[in-house]
């Protein structure tokens, strides 16, 4: 028995070190002194985050907010998926939200946020993001933390280089990451090259309210547009994409995509095609799109299919566009603070080119090309170049900038953050990221005006960073201090979903602004009842509307009778409290949808349908009071064509007056 | 005892430092733990292509240049990779001297510069493969492949066989490939 025991004690000692040497093995990054780490991501009770961390959720749909430097989750907010936690997708006010030309897409994949700028820096007044999948655009309030509208983008395959946008936010860009034959045709995949086709969109912003509306599209030649960025100062009014698969391939593109040693960036005149869009020379196309927004005083969203839009092919106005070499599938297109430097991050690639404006002008002015693509000019890759950062890393992806001058950049394959200096192109430091960085942000990191200090990381890989939690683990964020010359690992975070890209802002931005209440008589919902009198039951045919009232603790009516088998229900229920905090929720025993929050002084509606006969119990789901577990109530139902007749009340009981 | 010497001795060899710390010591100073991606330990997973140099005897010189490099962590990385993995013989049919001179420490740049000539991102099965197809490595020079009746060949050098690995693939060469000479 001893011996047994010895042998099994040598072999988990064998097994120990085989560990150990596995994990010797590499000349790793060594373990980070932090010193007064703790200090620097240490937010009091009670006190604030500086910054807010405005962070895509991918595949989630959402956005989640964070503070940094804390990292401590504060909200996730619905956009292209349902939540059932707030009843977002659910409630009849929020459906229209998520409907599309396909019909109701209760989901998306959510990859970027751009935050409005007014002079190329945040003005903290609307968040935008995309919807990769079925292609989207939303703008939310930062008032309300909420999705107010959702445009749906025609002619496009996935909308990956997107919200990007200008400096005072006169549009948004869209672009197609998928080229495809236009106009739903039905054709070969093999005709590629002949048949399909790019689509940027350009999207009005208005100034005052931020609805927006499809300006123009641009044809552009039939390869994947990844991402982009907006000039600024001295390059407003032009705007640049990455651009791969210039190879046009259609199948395997892992390895038929990468055969050239150089893809595109795609410089666009914009203020050229506005020109020309004002002489009339877009073609009017006929397309289907849905165009939702939400009204903050019906409480409700709207869907509307809009069903034109302009467009310039750009192959027709060869001053619009311009094509610049850059190597290897370029993913990330940064533009630097002052405007000038363009950086292409081609993430095949071990060298990163960036390119100068003045440059691009000047070769353009001199027609210095090195030939043409579908008609569209080649600038000299030389000509454009203003200098290339040397073996920065492998798989550059992304570029932030800080207010010193210096740049970012996320290394995916080395697992890197890397650090240069955007004039002399001298790489300044680098620390690695656990593990395989995606995107990354430096507050305010693509305005003309850095806020600087931090930069996030946001990691594709977890593995071993936090305890285990299965197959599937929460992916990994990470903050660095770049306030000094180095940079300094100081905290890991968990995050929700999939962050890609991500923008951080000062929370004394936005916090002055925060919405705390709806006013009850602002409220311009059909069926709110905007106090306990008006509240009421009433029938339309097969339909019962509950004008329903809640308050600390009591919903009003409580007792609803002579519903029939047949009929549907619609609890709209207006929330009484003018008190900052107090939500209340609304759920009803088999809902087959969700519950429903609702905030203080707003209408929202819970549609049900009930499907036996019975009494069935209602309560509020959001803990508002000492007596939130009275709050709640009866719904009876009766069988089909009996005669029960439709009463409600509260706080009546039976046989008093 | 005789046995807890060797596993004594085993641990002198390999152990150089446990990278991964686990305290819960709450006085314990603020310390960051990070080592690469190829620290992480899980003796569950498929292999990746470190793992799979690692584990075979014919690649030590490889595995070696590969640390000499700092290229290790890389290659642990969620990849994907397409990796032509010379063997100890192929080495050694260099000119005398020439993986010591690269092996030291001036000499890290030619060295990665060769490590990322075996390297491409993207996996390459052996069935995609066509007789004259071009692969633009991660040294942004190209190698190319050929097929002859079923016989693969990159640069010339023969594949002497193919690991699958969770991150990639491993093709097995007779020969170093050595990039082209910079104009």
């Amino acid at each position: 028995m001893k011996t047994r025991t010895t042998i099994f004690k040598m072999l988990a000692l064998l097994i120990g070190t085989a560990a150990v040497f596995s994990s010797c093995k590499p000349k790793g990054p060594a373990d980070v002194a932090m010193g007064d780490a703790a200090s620097k991501v240490y937010v009091a009770p009670g006190k604030y985050d500086e910054f807010y961390n405005i962070v895509s959720g991918g595949f989630n749909g959402q956005i989640a907010v964070y503070g940094i430097p804390s990292g401590r989750l504060f909200k996730i907010l619905p956009v292209f998926s349902v939540f059932p936690e707030s009843g977002y997708g659910y409630s009849e006010e929020t459906k229209p939200m998520l409907n599309t030309s396909h019909g109701f897409v209760p989901w998306d994949d959510l990859h970027h946020i751009a935050l409005s700028t007014t002079k190329g820096e945040h003005d903290g007044r609307w968040i935008f993001a995309n919807g990769n999948n079925t292609p989207r655009v939303a703008r939310v309030s930062f008032k309300s933390f909420r999705t107010e509208e959702i445009l749906e983008i025609p002619n496009s395959g996935g909308n990956h280089s997107s919200p990007f946008i200008t400096e005072n936010t006169e549009y948004l860009v869209a672009g197609t990451r998928f080229s495809i034959p236009m106009d739903n045709k039905d054709v070969p995949i093999s005709s590629y090259k002949e048949n399909f086709k790019g689509s940027i969109s350009f999207v009005k912003i208005d100034p005052v309210n931020g609805h927006m509306n499809i300006a123009f599209q641009l044809r552009t030649p039939g390869f994947n547009y990844d991402l982009s960025r907006a000039g600024k100062g001295p390059s407003h009014g032009w705007f640049f994409f990455s651009c791969y698969n210039t190879e046009q391939a259609y199948t395997l593109l892992e390895v038929n995509a990468s055969q050239k040693d150089k893809d595109f960036i795609m410089a666009v005149n914009w203020k050229k095609a506005e020109e020309y869009i004002a002489q009339g020379k877009g073609k009017t196309e006929k397309v289907r799109y849905a165009h939702n927004t939400y009204d903050d005083k019906t409480h409700s969203a709207t869907s509307k299919m809009e069903n034109e839009v302009l467009v310039l092919d750009v192959s027709e106005f060869p001053d619009i566009v311009y094509f610049i070499p850059c190597a290897k599938s370029p993913h990330g297109c940064d533009v630097d603070p002052t405007g000038e430097y363009i950086v292409g991050s081609g993430k095949l690639a071990a060298m990163m080119p960036v390119f100068s404006f003045t440059k691009i002008q000047n070769a353009i002015a001199n027609k210095d090309y090195e030939g043409d693509f579908n008609g569209i000019p080649v600038i000299k890759y030389e000509a454009a170049l203003h200098g290339e950062v040397k073996k920065p890393g492998l798989g550059p992806l992304h570029t932030e900038f800080d207010e010193k001058g210096n740049a970012y950049t996320s290394m995916f394959v080395s697992s890197e953050i890397v650090k240069w200096n955007v004039k002399t192109l001298e790489i300044l430091d680098r620390v690695p990221t656990y593990y395989s960085i995606g995107h990354l942000s430096v507050p305010g990191g693509p305005t003309a005006k850095p806020h600087g200090k931090y930069v996030i990381a946001y990691n594709k890989i977890t593995k071993d960073r936090y305890l285990p939690t299965g197959p599937e683990l929460s992916q990994s964020a990470q903050l660095y201090d770049i306030s000094g010359d180095k940079m300094r690992l100081l905290l890991d975070f968990p995050t929700v979903g999939e962050p890609h890209y991500a923008e951080a802002i000062p929370a004394s931005m936005i916090t002055p602004t925060s919405t705390k209440i709806y006013k009850i008589e602002e409220n311009e919902h059909q069926y709110a009842a905007k106090g306990e009198a008006q509240a009421k039951v009433e029938r339309k045919g097969n339909e019962i509307h509950v004008y329903m009232t809640a308050i600390r603790s009591h919903l009003t009516p409580d007792n609803i009778e002579g519903v029939r088998l047949g009929d549907e229900v619609f609890f709209h229920v207006t929330n009484l409290e003018q008190d900052w905090d107090v939500p209340h929720g609304f759920a009803i025993k088999g809902a087959a949808n969700a519950e429903i929050l609702i905030m203080p002084g707003e209408t929202q509606t819970l549609k049900w349908k009930p499907l036996t006969t019975g009494v069935v119990p209602f309560y509020c789901t959001d803990f508002c009071s000492a007596l939130h577990q009275e709050m709640s109530g009866y719904i009876r139902i009766s069988p089909a064509g009996s005669n029960t007749p439709l009463k409600f009340s509260t706080g009546k009981i039976e046989g008093q007056p | 005892m005789k046995r807890l010497i060797l596993v004594a001795t085993l641990l002198a060899l390999f152990s150089c430092g446990q990278q991964q710390s686990t305290s819960t010591d709450a006085s314990a100073p603020d310390e960051a733990v990070g080592g690469g991606q190829s620290t992480v330990q899980d003796n569950t997973s498929e292999p990746d292509v470190v793992h799979v140099a690692v584990g075979s005897p014919d690649h030590t010189t490889l595995v070696t240049a590969l640390k000499g490099a700092e290229y290790v962590d890389v290659l642990s990385n969620a990849g994907p990779f397409t990796v032509f993995a010379p063997t100890n013989a192929a080495f050694d049919k260099l000119p005398a001297g020439t993986v010591e001179g690269l092996l030291k420490p001036e000499s890290k740049d030619a060295l990665r510069n060769i490590l990322e000539y075996h390297v491409y991102v993207g996996v390459i099965k052996e069935d995609f493969i066509q007789d004259g197809m071009t692969l633009n490595q991660v040294n942004l020079d190209n190698v190319t492949l050929n097929k002859k009746d079923g016989k693969i060949t990159v640069n010339g050098a023969n594949v002497l066989g193919v690991v699958k690995a969770s991150n990639g693939i491993v093709y097995i060469i007779d020969a170093v490939l050595l990039p082209p000479e910079k104009k």
